[in-house]
């Protein structure tokens, strides 16, 4: 109890007073998931609206394969990037290992299955009402593509806050890729299982708070941001 | 642009699953007015609609429009029994295939404004299509598929749940589109509705056309029994 008591006024000195190592981690945070959710849509969303609108010969299995992917374990995929990156993996070259980058290409391999898997679910069935007409009007390949995916877009904010939230929240990948280094890749998840491991629990759960304030705070952005769309529910 | 008729269609036949749906076809449409297809339910008037406008698939036989195929598709638009709604307000839906040919966004809202007010949706611009009642999503529909000015317009029984007003709204429309010049090709399960709109008459049953007359002698006296028992109200099997 006390703990959790002595957690929370720390929590709230540490944000009332600004305190500008906690803003760096937390800014860091939300850069490295904000950049891997910005990449990974623009991967995730026209893969999934390419896979409602063709019919090629390894759809069903690239489905399949997405929908496996979503529960990726993120250890495995922070193991996966480690070895890619490491100086003698195939993108050693490159020294990304440990860097904000290095975070930035796990959480995008996490999240982009998850995005693309519940994208595709709306776009399909989008796709069903559309088809006839779309047809008959001789659109192209990619006018289909960008119809549906504006006309589903309040579906696929869904898609992107669930990824958002997957990759806010994920400590398994970055802090094998990432290293948890003191000014250079800490990030709020990785800086909680280093102070909880210290047994510095009051810290800990301050920035436990934080962090959830942080996700909070971005849901309700992008629900208004949807919100605020001129043209009613769908 | 030149005009896509005679339309020839010679042992045109669509088959699914190894079934024959429709087939073999063959016939001249001469592209006068409005070509109205009737037959009972089933009897294959959707599958040709789709089969003439090159959505359905042409297992066999041959559709010729005087045109190469791909212009003549241009050319083309398809309303569907059950309206097809974009997710988007009014003026976006006829403004849609507009955009598809590149007309430039100011003058396609201009233009889409004024089909609006045609068909009588001027009041619900900015209302999103989906919540509009069935009458109103399908003027929406005729208009968004007359705005890009076809040479011919496939409608599927376009008034088959709609009550006797926007039955007559929609006739109205149609009236003045052939009027304009564009060739209508309709199918309808209301032989009210082809007697009024018909100048050709296409009779349907069991995947064949039966028939291809003017409508006036369809009306009068058809030349095939069953033709003559559908006109009768009879049950035709
Ligand atoms: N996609 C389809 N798959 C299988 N059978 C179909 C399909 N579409 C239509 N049919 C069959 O083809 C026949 C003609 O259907 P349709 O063209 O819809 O008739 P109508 O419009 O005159 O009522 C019907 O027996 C129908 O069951
Ligand atoms: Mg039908």
């Amino acid at each position: 109890m006390t703990d959790l008591w002595s957690g929370l006024s720390q929590a709230f000195w540490l944000v009332v007073t600004a305190d500008a190592e906690l803003a760096e981690i937390a800014l860091r945070s939300l850069h490295v998931t904000l950049t891997a959710l910005v990449l990974g849509c623009a991967i995730a969303m026209p893969l999934a609206a390419l896979l409602a609108v063709r019919r090629f010969r390894w759809r069903r299995t690239v489905i399949a394969v997405l929908n496996a992917l979503m529960g990726l374990p993120p250890v495995v995929v922070g193991l996966v990037v480690y070895i890619l990156l490491s100086r003698s993996g195939p993108f050693g070259v490159f020294g990304l290992l440990f860097t904000p980058t290095a975070m930035i290409i796990a959480q995008m391999v996490i999240i982009i299955p998850l995005i693309a898997s519940i994208a595709h679910q709306s776009l399909r069935d989008l796709w069903q009402d559309y088809h006839d007409l779309l047809i008959s009007m001789n659109v192209t390949q990619w006018q289909k593509i960008r119809t549906l995916l504006w006309d589903a877009r309040r579906a696929l904010l869904t898609a992107a806050l669930a990824g958002f939230g997957r990759g806010i929240g994920e400590v398994g990948a970055i802090m094998i890729v990432g290293g948890n280094i003191d000014n250079a890749t800490r990030v709020l998840t990785t800086a909680i299982a280093l102070e909880t491991g210290k047994g510095d629990f009051a810290l800990a759960l301050a920035l436990g708070i934080v962090l959830i304030g942080l996700t909070i705070a971005v849901n309700l952005c992008i629900h208004w941001l949807g919100q605020t769309e001129r043209e009613g529910r769908w | 642009m030149s005009s896509l008729f005679p339309l020839t269609v010679e042992g045109a036949e669509t088959r699914r699953r190894g079934k024959t749906l429709v087939g073999p076809v063959s016939m001249t449409l001469t592209g006068a007015g409005a070509t109205v297809v009737v037959g009972p339910n089933g009897a294959g008037k959707t599958t040709l609609l789709r089969l003439l406008h090159g959505a359905a698939r042409l297992n066999a036989g041959s559709i010729r429009w005087a045109v190469p195929t791909e212009q003549a598709q241009e050319a083309q638009a398809f309303v569907f029994q059950r309206p097809v709604m974009l997710r988007r307000s009014v003026v976006e839906n006829l403004i849609y295939p507009l955009r598809l040919r590149g007309t430039p966004r100011k003058a396609a809202a201009a233009e889409a404004e004024a089909w609006a007010a045609r068909v009588g949706l001027s009041d619900m611009l900015h209302r999103p299509a989906t919540v509009l009642s069935g009458g109103e999503q399908q003027k929406l529909a005729i208009a968004r598929a007359l705005i890009i000015k076809p040479q011919v317009v496939f409608l599927d029984e376009p008034c088959a749940s709609l009550d006797g007003r926007a039955t007559a709204e929609i006739e109205s429309i149609l009236q003045d589109t052939k009027a304009a010049g564009t060739h209508l090709i309709l199918s309808t399960h209301d032989m009210g509705q082809a007697r009024r709109l018909a100048d050709e008459v296409v009779f349907m049953l069991h995947g064949r056309v039966h028939e291809t007359s003017a409508a006036a002698a369809f009306f009068d006296a058809p030349e095939t029994a069953p033709a003559r028992a559908f006109l009768n109200g009879d049950i035709v099997t």
